[in-house]
């Protein structure tokens, strides 16, 4: 079998001078992708299932005090930490440069989870389930995953898999823009753009040039697919 | 009980004389007898031990089941921190596993006489604790019911594991330890077991007959034999250092600050084997009073143990100072935060491995009379284990706590099916030893009657010589 290559190569830029801290993207992608609902208990431990967190800063010394919002979902590094650790291959890379993870082949060592230098994989340590009407909001397109599973964020694959397949069909690529994961969508100010990294013309791509860009703990040589534009006031750190 | 009689019977028939026979004096009939005690018929205290151990271990199996039936929200592992006691466990079982590595091979490699009262107990400790150590990764996993998947096995779907990973790295190391010192055990035990077997009727004769393998002690088969075991003792040793230094990738392989350093595995080996020596001295302790072997053990074993103790414990400070050193120097910010913050949060632990593991060690040990008292041996070595499990705690836990991401720093506490799981695990680890005591030769019979032949003198002529010269 050849090197597997593909055209498309998914990636995600973040405006933090947009980014308003107000969650939707939160809730958007805990519709989206069947995550378990956990109670007060179960975030107070720390075991919330949220595929992507809005990280609150406090800057400055009061009076003066700003905050400042970091949205952090799975980066899907290039050379990600977490993809040769897994004994089970549960945890890999596809051809599109997203970290897959296989929730049916997880077994649940975790070393996936320590090795994330973002902590962005989530454990199932609880059972959870949907008490009615909620199941059936359950997307039929996502695996409902089952305690002692890790599971994180995946740019929405189901979706990028449709786009995909509807344009396979009609013998074209992608359109920039035709497909969104949850939470891109559902930002209201538009801070989160996602598309095609490969086509240098899209708008992620045009964006990720942007002098603003930078990328989380880039120094770990994780290369990951998410820029982050940051802000650029006075209070900017 | 009919069990009993037929089990063993000591032979009669070879008392002599003197009631203060000194160790020339005696018959190779008493020795035997003497030395193979422990096969008597068990009495009561040791049905008693073996009943609480038993109820521990099965405390523990409960906990486990408790946790598979759960989910791993019983544990006290979170978000950040997925690591705890269970791999503290793993890595503190492994750790003692290098007991009989270090006393069997390399004081069989060395010719260190004094060596061969203990060399079964260590080897048996190997074999024992490395096997409950590879149940530790079983039960921290998530899905502890597909445990399968990680062994490389033909199956329809064409899947393999990933060789990438450290944790195969580590299921290739402990599964070939096992099976190493397993040989190695019954290797060293054969001619033991023929005599065993000469000396007892029953169903413990069928069983020391089929385990003999019709071993009939003649010149060749001793001279395979010894040239087996010497071969062996060689081949074990480059295992041994592997298997701890593939523990330590787990750790070291990854980006987690604290863990990603190079110093681990001559670190974590150095640390397995001062464990493992504080281990066999416990051991040695706890032997000689169970099966009053004071004659076998004498203090000069517990002062040549203690010489290595203080060495290793030299070595393992030296270890220690130069990972924190290293660390200082360099002054990266997170890495610099995990050791704060372990200072600051483990205070207590982190003095209490120091002292455990260094100081008191180095101080103890440069004595002569501290080294040949028995209380004060055992006072350390159980210290040193204690401090070794701290040790890989701190490891593990302080790193993953504070990672990368200020946002997502977590702490760990470990929970009650932890806890309870890590003290089975002593138990089980205890009870199988029990029993081997019973069932197996636990003094290497051969070894020391083979030492005293050599020792002994013959006339030859007006001159008195060593009967044998050499060794091997």
């Amino acid at each position: 079998m050849g090197k597997m290559t593909s055209p498309y190569k998914w990636g995600m830029v973040i405006d933090l001078d947009r980014c308003t801290g107000c969650g939707a993207c939160v809730v958007a992608c805990q519709a989206e992708n069947n995550v378990g609902l956990c109670d007060k208990k179960e975030i107070a431990e720390g075991r919330d299932m949220h595929w992507l967190r809005i990280e609150r800063f406090w800057v400055g010394e009061y009076p003066d005090v700003r905050v400042r919002f970091l949205p952090v979902l799975c980066q899907h590094c290039h050379d990600a930490p977490c993809e040769p650790v897994c004994p089970v291959y549960a945890s890999y890379h596809n051809p599109d440069g997203l970290n897959g993870q296989v929730y049916n082949r997880c077994v649940g060592t975790r070393y996936c989870g320590n090795n994330c230098p973002y902590a962005v994989r989530v454990f199932n340590f609880y059972p959870h389930d949907w008490p009615k009407p909620l199941d059936n909001q359950l997307s039929p397109d996502i695996t409902v995953r089952s305690r002692g599973v890790m599971e994180k964020c995946t740019f929405c694959v189901q979706r990028i898999r449709r786009a995909k397949e509807e344009a396979k069909g009609e013998g074209r690529m992608v359109r920039d823009g035709e497909v969104q994961p949850a939470c891109a969508q559902t930002c209201p100010a538009e801070a989160i753009v996602f598309g095609n990294m490969a086509d240098p013309q899209s708008r992620v791509a045009r964006l990720s040039r942007s002098p603003r860009r930078f990328r989380l703990l880039e120094h770990l040589g994780t290369h990951p697919s998410v820029y982050y534009l940051k802000g650029g006031g006075r209070e900017h750190v | 009980m009919s069990e009993s009689h037929e089990s063993y019977s000591s032979h009669e028939s070879h008392k002599t004389n003197g009631t203060h026979a000194t160790n020339e004096t005696k018959t190779a009939g008493q020795l035997n007898d003497e030395l193979l005690s422990s096969l008597r018929p068990p009495t009561r205290r040791w049905y008693l031990l073996a009943f609480f151990l038993g109820a521990v271990v099965a405390w523990g199996l409960f906990a486990f089941t408790w946790q598979v039936t759960h989910g791993m929200y019983v544990t006290g592992k979170d978000r950040p921190v997925m690591w705890g006691f269970y791999i503290t466990g793993f890595v503190f079982w492994v750790g003692l596993s290098h007991s009989g590595t270090m006393v069997s091979a390399i004081l069989r490699l060395s010719r260190a006489n004094w060596r061969r009262p203990i060399l079964r107990a260590a080897e048996a400790m190997t074999v024992f604790s490395i096997t409950v150590a590879g149940l530790f990764p079983l039960i921290h996993l998530g899905r502890n019911w597909i445990f399968y998947y990680l062994i490389p096995y033909p199956n329809q779907r064409g899947l393999w594991p990933n060789f990438r990973s450290a944790l195969l790295w580590d299921v290739t190391a402990i599964t070939s330890y096992i099976i190493g010192s397993s040989i190695f055990l019954y290797l060293g035990m054969l001619p033991d077991l023929a005599v065993a077997r000469d000396r007892s009727s029953g169903r413990r004769q069928q069983l020391y007959t089929v385990l003999a393998m019709g071993w009939r002690g003649t010149a060749r088969e001793w001279v395979v034999y010894h040239q087996a075991s010497t071969l062996m003792a060689a081949l074990i040793i480059p295992v041994a250092v592997s298997v701890h230094s593939i523990v330590a990738w787990d750790f070291a392989v990854t980006v987690v600050p604290g863990w990603h350093s190079t110093i681990f595995p001559p670190y974590f080996v150095i640390g397995a084997i001062l464990s493992g020596v504080a281990a066999v001295i416990t051991l040695m302790i706890i032997i000689r009073r169970a099966f009053h072997l004071e004659e076998y053990l004498t203090p000069l074993h517990f002062d040549n143990m203690g010489k290595i103790l203080l060495v290793i414990s030299l070595l393992w400070s030296y270890a220690y100072f130069v990972e924190v050193q290293t660390t200082w120097y360099a002054h990266e910010p997170i890495e610099w935060e995990v050791f704060s913050f372990m200072a600051n949060k483990y205070t207590f632990l982190l003095l209490l491995m120091l002292v455990g593991n260094s100081l008191l060690p180095i101080t103890a040990m440069c004595f002569k009379r501290l080294r040949r008292s028995i209380g004060v041996m055992l006072s350390v070595s159980l210290l040193v284990n204690v401090a070794m499990f701290i040790e890989r705690f701190l490891i593990i836990v302080p790193s993953l706590s504070h990672k990368n991401m200020p946002f997502i720093w977590g702490s760990y506490r470990p929970s009650w099916v932890e806890i309870s799981v890590n003290i089975a695990a002593l138990a089980g680890f205890a009870l199988l030893y029990t029993f081997f005591a019973k069932l197996f030769p636990i003094v290497a019979v051969t070894d020391v009657r083979e030492l005293e032949v050599r020792e002994a003198r013959v006339p030859l002529g007006r001159a008195e010589v060593p009967t044998v010269a050499g060794e091997e």
